[in-house]
């Protein structure tokens, strides 16, 4: 079976401060991938290496065989690459509704003359971008909020307006930043739950950064733990609870405290 | 043959004494460039925002000087230190009371209201004086020839207060508690302030020093140039914005250097173009710059985290 | 954006016929004496202020960029527009329209350019970038002989009433149409947060440029309006107090607001001749609105809220149904 996405022999410096070092990772197709590790371990900085926001300064990243190391953010989110980030970035001022439908339009074609003036295609993908984006709020429980500003959503629900919208992009690859952050016990099982709903009904890998070890140990078929910008520990959430050095990187730090 | 040869040689001696003449003037023009330059440096540096109102506190320096000479008989340093202290405490007022409610909040507005405030003042300063004033001379001015070229007591002055401001700033910047708080802030203004440096009094200070020095700007400026008119704070003082760009903005040294190149551009192009091109090279030679070096000469592309 | 709510049910069939008693009422006025040529003329440049307000909307509001060119814009279309009629064609009715669009096509492109070079730079630089533009426009025209230099050249009086009227119409329907489409919600999604934007897929250059070019064109075309509503032109007319004036009614009416904009443009244009006979203080009072605005009411009167009347049917028949369900 072939990857989906390869991380190979990455290192990202910033100044003197090397975040990421030599650090190779695959996430196989249908896979739930965990990326764990200490805060500071380079986690969120993998994620916006992938998604373009950084430049890798050394090293390869393939999506679907192909390299998008470079591609500017815009040109990798429509190859099918789908995120959410640690610190909500929802469109506060817009609606609910709205905030999905940014996400679909990349799949709406009508040239810009269309729309200035009212052209017929720009009217039926318009249609289409609402009736389908109000289809994928349902299942998220947003639909009776679909009118509401998303700034004004509540904690729980901005987390899955993000979900939802990175899921309107249609990708293959949905990268979560902490997406049990700031849940209690039941919200995280349930978050779990949902989550694999989510990877069933949207035929989509997961790549997850994750603190909460119940939810990484349950939902993720791989794990990756990263510590200090390297690659520490590579396996199934049964090799990765079984590793010294992984038990060390983590029970290490706590005995400081 | 001999004959011709040293006609071309005066011919090249003539046009080089030009150039050397003219160099003395740009440099006159870069240093007060420079100075007004270091205001908006300073500013953009500390709170990444344009202070659009930064050269109409230039020009009123001028006038403050007009107003102090005509009324009080004092002696020069006298007079120019109240002027750097008067707009000084203005910019720091307008700071207090029209930029600092508004931070925090979009940067769009910040910038705006200092575009709002710049009008205010020069178009204040217009009702008061519709038509140009003559700045009175504050000494008589006597020049000397050195190796064919005049230079006059008012351009070493001119230039010599200019580098010595700057110096000066420099030195406080770089060597006191102060600077360095100041560059602190400009580095990170989110954590800084957490580790116990007054984030509002450096800003009130920063302010205070930057229309100070924009405010002997325009005094010199006045001056070199004796006419002095409300218009002169865009005419003059955005040009000095530009300086700014150019050399980097948030760059206190890219400041100085902008000025310098700048004033150097302005002086060439009257000397050998028509003078009416002046803005529009200026102009220009700012978006060329900013094509290939988008954040000036000095300056650093911001940080951006995600 | 968020309509009024309340007001979500309001009968949309007012409107085509308002636009419709408007027009003949325009029309009307130039041959009955309805309206004295002062009226008309305030209310020609109230128009031209809507079509002025509404443009830089785009750029400044719902793209959130802050571009102190717009003069520079208007002053394009208008040189461009007046060249046409008295240099190259007579100053006929019929080559009025050809001379606006030509004179909002002219400002299109240079905008188009301008959009290009903003992507080098970010943040505040676009106000450095626009404020140098207005500058070399300024100085380009000052040092044309071809266009009478600083004194400037006379034009034809073309622009009537149901011209702007017209014009106005035609603007805010285009830019309603361009707001409320895919790349208008790229646009809007761009000033909330480009780096989400991003990740979703969204072209923010692609919007970027479009709302440019957009916002340009029409500013273009209000310079040529008001071009051919004065009989002569000059540099010195589109210079950074016009487009602080245009700042003025945009932060006025509201930001992302169409109906913001009408209503900054109109109120904007009866204070600023009731304020007329002040003389030099009109100019102190005009930026101190600007400043208390932005220290008090930073988003205007409407901010980012919009009439219904402004929004597509389809926009508004999803809230219905909506709000219908428990």
């Amino acid at each position: 079976m072939s990857a989906l996405l390869e991380i190979q022999h990455v290192t990202k410096r910033f100044g003197g401060l090397c975040a990421i070092s030599d650090c190779s990772v695959a996430v196989e197709t249908g896979h739930t991938h965990g990326i764990i590790g200490p805060n500071g371990a380079g986690k969120t900085t993998l994620f916006n290496l992938i998604t373009g926001i950084y430049k890798p300064t050394e090293g390869a990243i393939r999506f679907r065989g192909e390299s998008i190391a470079g591609l500017r953010p815009g040109r990798i989110a429509l190859k099918g690459i789908g995120r959410t980030f640690q610190n909500i970035r929802l469109c506060k001022e817009l609606t609910v509704l709205d905030n999905v439908r940014i996400a679909f339009d990349s799949q709406l074609h009508y040239a810009p003359i269309e729309a200035l003036i009212r052209l017929p295609r720009s009217g039926r993908g318009e249609q289409r971008s609402i009736d389908e984006s109000l289809r994928l709020l349902e299942p998220f429980g947003l639909l009776a909020h679909a009118h509401d500003r998303a700034g004004d959503l509540p904690y729980g629900h901005q987390r899955k307006l993000e979900i939802a919208r990175a899921l309107a992009l249609k990708p293959s690859a949905l990268l979560l930043d902490e997406p049990a952050a700031g849940l209690n016990t039941g919200e995280t099982a349930a978050l779990t739950e949902f989550l694999r709903w989510v990877r069933g009904e949207f035929d989509v890998t997961l790549v997850l950064i994750e603190h909460h070890m119940h939810l990484v140990m349950n939902l993720c078929d791989r794990i990756t733990v990263l510590d200090f910008g390297q690659t520490i520990a590579d396996g199934t959430p049964e090799e990765i609870r079984a590793n010294p050095r992984v038990i060390e990187a983590y029970l290490g730090g706590a005995d400081d405290e | 043959m001999i004959l011709a040869a040293a006609a071309a040689s005066s011919a090249f001696s003539g046009w080089a004494f030009y150039l050397a003449q003219q160099s003395i003037n740009a440099l006159q023009l870069g240093s007060i460039y420079a100075l007004i330059a270091l205001g908006y440096s300073m500013v953009y540096g500390v709170l990444t925002m344009i202070n659009f109102a930064h050269g109409d506190l230039f020009m009123l320096g001028a006038f403050a000087c007009l107003l102090i000479a005509a009324f009080l008989p004092l002696p020069f340093v006298v007079i120019l230190l109240l002027v750097i202290l008067l707009i000084g405490l203005l910019g720091a007022l307008i700071e207090r009371v029209a930029y600092r409610p508004l931070r925090g909040g979009p940067r769009v507005s910040a910038i705006i209201t200092a575009l709002g405030c710049g009008l205010v003042i020069e178009n204040l300063t217009l009702v008061n004086f519709p038509y140009a004033q003559r700045m009175p001379a504050l000494f008589t001015s006597t020049s000397y020839q050195v190796a064919g070229l005049t230079i006059s007591t008012l351009q070493l002055l001119i230039i010599g207060i200019s580098v010595a401001l700057m110096l000066g700033l420099d030195f406080f910047i770089y060597k006191t508690r102060y600077g360095i708080a100041m560059r602190a802030i400009a580095f990170d203004a989110r954590t800084v302030p957490l580790m116990g440096v007054p984030a509002d009094r450096i800003i009130s200070l920063t302010f205070l020093i930057g229309a100070g020095l924009g405010g002997a700007a325009g005094m010199l400026y006045g001056l070199a140039y004796p006419v002095i008119a409300p218009s002169m704070g865009v005419l003059v003082g955005w040009k000095a914005f530009i300086a700014a760009v150019i050399g980097g903005i948030g760059s206190v040294r890219g400041a100085v250097l902008g000025g310098f190149i700048l004033g150097g551009v302005e002086i060439m192009v009257v000397a050998f173009l028509p003078s009416t091109y002046r803005d529009l090279i200026s102009y220009s030679l700012l978006l060329v710059i900013l094509i290939f070096k988008p954040y000036g000469l000095l300056g650093r592309a911001p940080n951006q985290k995600v | 954006m968020k309509p009024f709510l309340a007001a979500a049910a309001i009968a949309r069939w007012p409107l085509p016929v308002l636009i419709a008693a408007g027009f003949a009422f325009t029309v009307a006025a130039q041959y009955l004496p309805i309206l004295n040529g002062y009226t008309q003329f305030v209310l020609i440049t109230v128009g031209i202020n809507i079509i002025l307000c509404a443009s830089l909307n785009l750029v400044n509001g719902y793209m959130g960029e802050f571009s102190v060119g717009h003069a520079g814009f208007m002053s394009l279309g208008a040189y461009s527009a007046a060249i046409f009629t008295t240099k190259w064609l007579p100053a006929t009715p019929a080559a009025f329209l050809p001379a606006v669009l030509f004179g909002g096509a002219v400002a299109a492109v240079i905008g188009f350019f301008l959009a290009l070079l903003s992507f080098k730079t970010r943040g505040d630089y676009l106000a450095i970038i626009t404020l140098a533009f207005l500058m070399i426009v300024k100085s380009t025209w000052e040092n044309l002989p071809y266009v009478g230099g600083p004194r400037g050249i006379t034009t034809a009086p073309l622009t009537t009433l149901p011209w702007v009227f017209a014009a106005v119409v035609a603007t805010i329907w285009i830019i309603r149409n361009l707001v409320y489409s895919k790349f208008g919600r790229a646009v809007i999604a761009i000033r909330e947060d480009e780096i989400a934007a991003n990740a979703m897929g969204v072209r923010v250059r692609e919007a970027k440029i479009l709302a440019f070019v957009v916002s340009s064109f029409f500013g273009g075309v209000a310079g040529a309006l008001s071009a051919h509503a004065t009989f002569f032109i000059n540099p010195g007319q589109f210079d950074i107090l016009k487009s602080t004036e245009i700042l003025v009614m945009v932060y006025l009416g509201g930001i992302g607001s169409l109906a913001g904009s009408i209503l900054g443009a109109t109120i904007f244009t009866f204070l600023s001749q009731a304020l007329q006979p002040l003389g030099y203080w009109r100019l102190v009072i005009l930026p101190l609105i600007l400043v208390l605005l932005m220290l008090f009411r930073p988003r205007g009167i409407m901010g980012l809220r919009e009439l219904p009347w402004f929004l597509p049917r389809r926009e508004l028949l999803i809230k219905r149904e909506l709000y219908k369900k428990p």
